[in-house]
């Protein structure tokens, strides 16, 4: 960032936003924003509590296990759709359908069919999250080089190989952007589900605080989510950056 | 020089025991086109022969062919007596987009061949390590193919052709993507390395000059369908020196040859449009 020529840090930046909120915050202007400090100590005082951490462990549960299904179904399904043309012909248009679909309307419906427990939680994060997995997965497999893939043949690779030593290196960066946009879906998944569903986990702390009008630990709780889901999408942007060398010169 | 007409398949002057490789009246319809017509071609054991023509007249189909890589509609390929399902051991391919795995560095992607083969990692750079040197690129072990310029990169393709060690080399278009003066320096190196290796090699190009210049045999392929149109052997000594031979009066006939049989068919287009 250059400000009249000159370098500026980008913290710089944040900062001068956080001290603008600060200042909206003590003026009180506005009941919805408290001041950014008594946010930080709220933060304090929303992180020891047991309903934050029963609400947390829930949460990361149904994300881990959503994500985790999400990941399976969705690199096969692609790689599937990529592989095998009737596969893709079959599927490609319902998951297109799905991938630009809220999917949010669908969320009470299952709570109609399987309940308020861990299943629906689970479900909503896989179905945020599985469909670009799958898109991203069934692109980057169709696009390995031809030319690639004849080369391994002409040495005789096994099928076991082409795919292990060939194919997925070669489709591993598109691989990785749709599990990044799966991921920070899969978050927003689990955070939507459970402020429907309103009787567990972090929706549901939200949704306690803001009917409280607990304005400092609901933006506390807001800050924390924001945190992981930018934690998680900077962990798979890193291995990103790491291959994207090769990503480029393919 | 001597010109022999194409001929087909059983009146080569050659026994079977001489040659390397036979295509033996080979087809290939792509969709609904016709991409080659009934080619025969002979390759004498540790001949240079190129396939030669204008884009087009299917002489990279014919090598993929005899790579194994593509199945023809009709016809039949023998490579040392045993008719071709697939690829195998005895050739090996080198690319005209030279076909490396950019995560690999070049140790990697010229050890890559016999890594397929399940030859264990020692034992293969070793190897690649020796093949590397042999064609020039010793130093750039360590580096990824993004870093080397196209001359370099062709190089580790063929080394890396050459470690799986077979005796037939399938080369396609080569030096195409490598700029002029790289290409000499590469073509002068190639029959250096030929001259040690003993190889068979089919090479396809589109340069007359470079067919002439390379090879014990060209082939001169026609389009609309494919089909051979005549092999000629241009005979060149090339004991001599290398901007000698590109003077001589056999490799300027040679050329000369060619071009004409070429234009030909190039004339025959025109009247037909």
């Amino acid at each position: 960032m250059t400000l009249y020529g000159h370098q500026v840090p980008m913290w710089v930046a944040l900062f001068l936003w956080f001290a603008l909120w600060e200042i909206i915050g003590q003026m009180g202007m506005v009941m919805l924003i408290p001041p950014l400090s008594s946010i930080i100590v709220s933060f304090v005082e929303v992180t020891t509590t047991r309903s934050f951490n029963e609400a947390a462990w829930v949460s990361l549960q149904a994300f881990g296990m959503g994500m985790g299904l999400s990941l399976a179904i969705g690199l096969s399904v692609g790689f599937l759709m990529a592989r095998y043309k009737i596969v893709g012909e079959v599927m490609g248009m319902w998951i297109n359908i799905f991938e630009s679909s809220p999917i949010s309307a669908v969320v009470p419906l299952l709570l109609a069919v399987i309940g308020f427990g861990m299943q629906t939680m689970v479900v909503t994060v896989f179905l945020f999250s599985v469909w670009v997995i799958a898109l991203d997965t069934q692109v980057g497999v169709q696009h390995v080089s031809r030319s690639l893939t004849e080369m391994a043949r002409s040495f005789g690779a096994s099928r076991w190989d082409m795919y292990r030593k060939v194919v997925f290196w070669a489709a591993l960066p598109e691989i990785l952007a749709g599990i990044r946009l799966g991921t920070i879906r899969g978050v927003k998944g689990v955070i939507i589900g459970q402020l429907l569903i309103a009787i567990t986990g972090v929706g549901y702390l939200l949704e306690t605080y803001s009917r409280k009008f607990l304005m400092p630990q609901f933006w506390a709780l807001i800050l924390i989510v924001f945190g992981f889901a930018y934690v998680i999408s900077e962990a798979i942007s890193y291995v990103e950056r790491r291959i994207a060398p090769y990503a480029s010169s393919r | 020089m001597q010109i022999v007409p194409n001929r087909p398949m059983g009146q080569a002057g050659a026994t079977f025991g001489d040659l390397a490789a036979q295509v033996i009246g080979i087809g290939k319809v792509f969709d609904s086109f016709r991409a080659l017509q009934d080619v025969s071609i002979d390759f004498p054991r540790g001949e240079l022969t190129s396939l030669l023509g204008p884009s087009g007249c299917g002489k990279t189909t014919t090598l993929k062919i005899i790579a194994g890589l593509t199945e023809p509609t009709e016809g039949l390929v023998m490579v040392h007596g045993q008719p071709v399902t697939g690829p195998g051991p005895e050739r090996a391919f080198v690319f005209q987009d030279f076909a490396l795995l950019p995560w690999a560095n070049v140790l990697r992607n010229v050890a890559f061949g016999l890594e397929l083969r399940g030859v264990p990692k020692n034992e293969r750079e070793e190897i690649a390590r020796r093949h590397i040197v042999e064609v020039g690129l010793d130093g750039a072990e360590e580096k990824f193919p993004r870093e080397l310029s196209g001359g370099m990169r062709q190089r580790a393709g063929l080394a890396r052709a050459l470690t799986v060690d077979a005796d037939i080399l399938l080369m396609d278009e080569p030096f195409a993507s490598v700029d002029e003066q790289n290409r000499r320096k590469f073509q002068e190196d190639l029959l250096h390395l030929l001259a040690r290796e003993k190889k068979t090699v089919i090479f396809v190009t589109h340069s007359i000059e470079e067919a002439v210049y390379i090879s014990d045999q060209v082939v001169i392929l026609t389009r609309n369908p494919g089909r051979v149109s005549r092999v000629v052997r241009p005979e060149i000594d090339r004991s001599g020196d290398f901007d000698e031979l590109r003077r001589s009066p056999a490799y300027l006939d040679s050329v000369d040859e060619i071009w004409n049989e070429l234009k030909n068919y190039l004339d025959d287009e025109e009247h037909v449009q």
